[in-house]
């Protein structure tokens, strides 16, 4: 593999690093507003929230992909191919982060949002100042872990014929006929990326159980 | 007076904290010691070295005729003899009062499941719970699961018991039924060594009450002399405190 | 804007043998998954270092890239140790490898859940050992590891799409033959969506069934 593989690899894997941004950022927006919309007492904003969830987390990534990517033109959307997939993404991970963070908020004592309630404060400020904080801190791993999947989820945009790590890869491997060195390269480059990523969940993790015990 | 329990010069170590220190106690068949002292003074190590939960470093242990050493054979042997009751109950969540009694009379003691149940059903009943043998421990309160440990323990037909802070973990209106069914075997004849801090059970049935601090015996004497006229600071200085709570 | 899903449902017959691919590499795959699992677990817990740091570093690395990478590596690693197997067996193997990984990091979870009181309890008893493991840690240990597994055979479930890179026998390769056929790309994975959904919301219910079942025993 020469150096011209290698930096198209490289390539690669900045469109890899995009896409997980843009659908990480996309998912903390949208992420947020299902969380919310999970655990609001009305049942119109509570059932979309669970369906949109279940929608997600019951069918493969490659399929949410797949049908952004052939179905996005229908409605009337000629998005360009890493639009597509970052719609798919975006949405993806906002069904992901706002499960975590439901559990997250609804982790919180309950005596910590009558305490709000006992001081006057009302449903915004009960959420935004003394709940949402407390859980933010709570759902760290979780939602630490969940970027980890993302980055790596983000492969299967290869599958659809995005150019990003995994797919340049193929490419690569395709050119010189090495598939093991090709794709071992491109499994470190990844783990080059996760694992410290991993790393810092566990920790913060472990920090929080010490917390706790205390 | 045969000895049950023989401890001698025993020394152990959690890495290079000292647990214990030379060690010497001796148990008679029918005595019953209370061991008493504060957190952390080696109280509890003392008697789980008796049934080999923890290993010494050096010293001898003797317990109804079997030597104590490393050889799977012997920790069986003891096993076998020695019933033990410990402060978080560790009944068997899954399984009912009845199972958690007949697991270790068939699986050790090779008795049938008849056999075993008989057993079982009379130990329950001599501690008053034998209506709730179908019962899981999760549904039953602590006093009851403790009273389900002794007999758990009792089924083995042990010729000696140790208990662990029995009484620690339960709710105050609990300790009585509890300490009630350790006094009714006490008064049945079994060799019993009894880490706890209820004093009144102390005075009750203990034939030695033994004061440790910083894994060493400190004091120790008939219950009457031990609490009336203590001979060493340190236990003044405990007994002062427990009293005080009491 | 048109949809025609006539295309599939005149292929109702390939979608159901797909279907049952799936299902074939879901269930094989979490077989090995356990197999895995629990040896890597045994391995752990005998405390030797360099055993220790092989598996550690097995779970790191599957953890830590993604799917379709280790199963173009199976892909094209078997047949150089002389291993030739065909696609779908192929796909088994690479799920297996990957399940094994987070199974070993449920089930040391698991057992290191149970107090150890419990097995202080059972050898004071005069168990030995081995039935301590067996007779007391084993079932409160898959009950607290049970909802863990099941997720992750779900995730497993749906991992079984990504297999459509080597042309496994599984319900999105069959789709992409259909595809192929009838440029009919959207009501195709519309369809196959469906398809998955069913197939996890199914999964979810029996095993939560199964574990009311197995594990009935009250909670303290």
């Amino acid at each position: 593999m020469g150096i011209q593989e290698f930096t198209y690899l490289l390539q690669g894997l900045a469109w890899t690093l995009f896409l997980t941004a843009i659908g990480f950022a996309g998912g903390i927006f949208f992420g947020l507003v299902v969380a919310l919309m999970r655990v609001s007492p009305s049942a119109w904003l509570r059932v979309p929230a669970i369906c949109w969830i279940g929608l997600f987390q019951g069918t493969p990534l490659l399929m949410q992909l797949f049908v952004a990517y052939f179905g996005l033109p229908l409605i009337g959307f000629d998005l360009p191919a890493w639009g597509a997939v970052s719609v798919a993404l975006t949405a993806h991970a906002s069904a992901f982060l706002g499960e975590i963070w439901r559990g997250a908020i609804q982790a919180v004592p309950k005596g910590q949002s009558e305490a709000a309630q006992a001081l006057g404060l009302h449903g915004f400020s009960r959420m935004f100042d003394v709940v949402l904080p407390q859980a933010f801190k709570l759902s760290l791993p979780a939602t630490v872990g969940f970027l980890v999947q993302l980055l790596k989820g983000t492969s299967l945009a290869a599958i659809v014929g995005f150019i990003e790590l995994a797919r340049a890869g193929t490419i690569v491997s395709n050119q010189i006929y090495r598939p093991l060195l090709v794709f071992g390269v491109v499994g470190a480059m990844y783990f080059a990326m996760c694992w410290p990523l991993s790393l810092w969940g566990r920790t913060l993790e472990r920090r929080m159980a010490a917390g706790q015990a205390k | 007076m045969a000895s049950m329990i023989e401890m001698q010069r025993i020394e152990k170590y959690y890495g290079a904290f000292h647990a214990l220190k030379n060690i010497n106690l001796t148990v008679a068949k029918g005595e019953k010691i209370v061991l008493c002292g504060p957190s952390g003074s080696g109280k509890s190590t003392l008697i789980r070295c008796i049934n080999h939960l923890e290993t010494i470093k050096s010293g001898e242990i003797v317990v109804a005729g079997h030597r104590l050493n490393d050889s799977q054979k012997a920790v069986d042997a003891v096993r076998r003899e020695v019933g033990m009751v410990f402060q978080q109950f560790n009944l068997f969540p899954h399984k009912t009062v009845l199972e958690n009694c007949i697991l270790a009379p068939m699986r050790v003691r090779k008795l049938s499941r008849s056999e075993a149940e008989a057993t079982a059903r009379k130990y329950l009943e001599r501690v008053r719970i034998g209506d709730q043998a179908e019962k899981y421990p999760a549904q039953l309160s602590g006093g009851q699961q403790q009273r389900v440990a002794i007999a758990r323990a009792l089924c083995m037909e042990p010729k000696a018991m140790l208990f662990d802070e029995p009484t620690s973990a339960l709710d105050p209106e609990m300790v009585k039924e509890v300490l009630d069914t350790m006094v009714s075997l006490a008064r049945d004849g079994m060799t019993m060594i009894c880490v706890t801090h209820e004093m009144g059970f102390a005075r009750q049935v203990a034939d030695r009450v033994i004061f440790m601090a910083d894994g060493q015996i400190i004091e120790e004497n008939d219950p009457e002399s031990f609490f009336r006229a203590p001979k060493h600071e340190r236990t003044r200085a405990f007994l002062g405190e427990i009293l005080a709570h009491h | 804007m048109t949809l025609d899903f006539s295309v599939v449902t005149d292929a109702w017959q390939s979608l159901l043998f797909g279907t049952l691919g799936t299902l074939f590499l879901a269930f094989s795959g979490m077989l090995i998954a356990m197999f895995i699992g629990i040896a890597g677990v045994v391995i752990l817990r005998m405390q030797m270092w360099l055993p220790s740091l092989l598996v550690t570093a097995f779970v790191e690395i599957v953890r830590n890239t993604p799917f379709l990478v280790q199963i173009f590596f199976v892909f094209f690693a078997l047949p150089l140790a002389g291993i030739r197997l065909n696609p779908t067996m192929t796909a088994v193997i690479a799920l297996g490898v990957n399940g094994g990984a987070y199974a070993i990091e449920i089930i040391r979870g698991g057992v290191e859940s149970i107090p150890k009181g419990q097995t202080e309890a059972g050898l004071a008893l005069g168990l030995h050992k081995h039935e301590v493991f067996r007779l007391i840690v084993l079932t409160p240990a898959l009950r607290a590891i049970y909802p863990s597994l099941s997720s992750q055979f779900i995730l497993l479930t749906l991992t079984t799409a990504i297999c459509t890179s080597i042309s496994a026998y599984e319900l999105t390769s069959v789709g992409q033959r259909i595809e192929a056929e009838t440029f009919r790309s959207f009501e195709v994975y519309f369809t196959l969506t469906g398809i998955y959904l069913v197939i996890s919301l199914v999964t979810m219910w029996c095993l939560a069934a199964i574990g009311r079942w197995a594990f009935s025993y009250p909670q303290r």
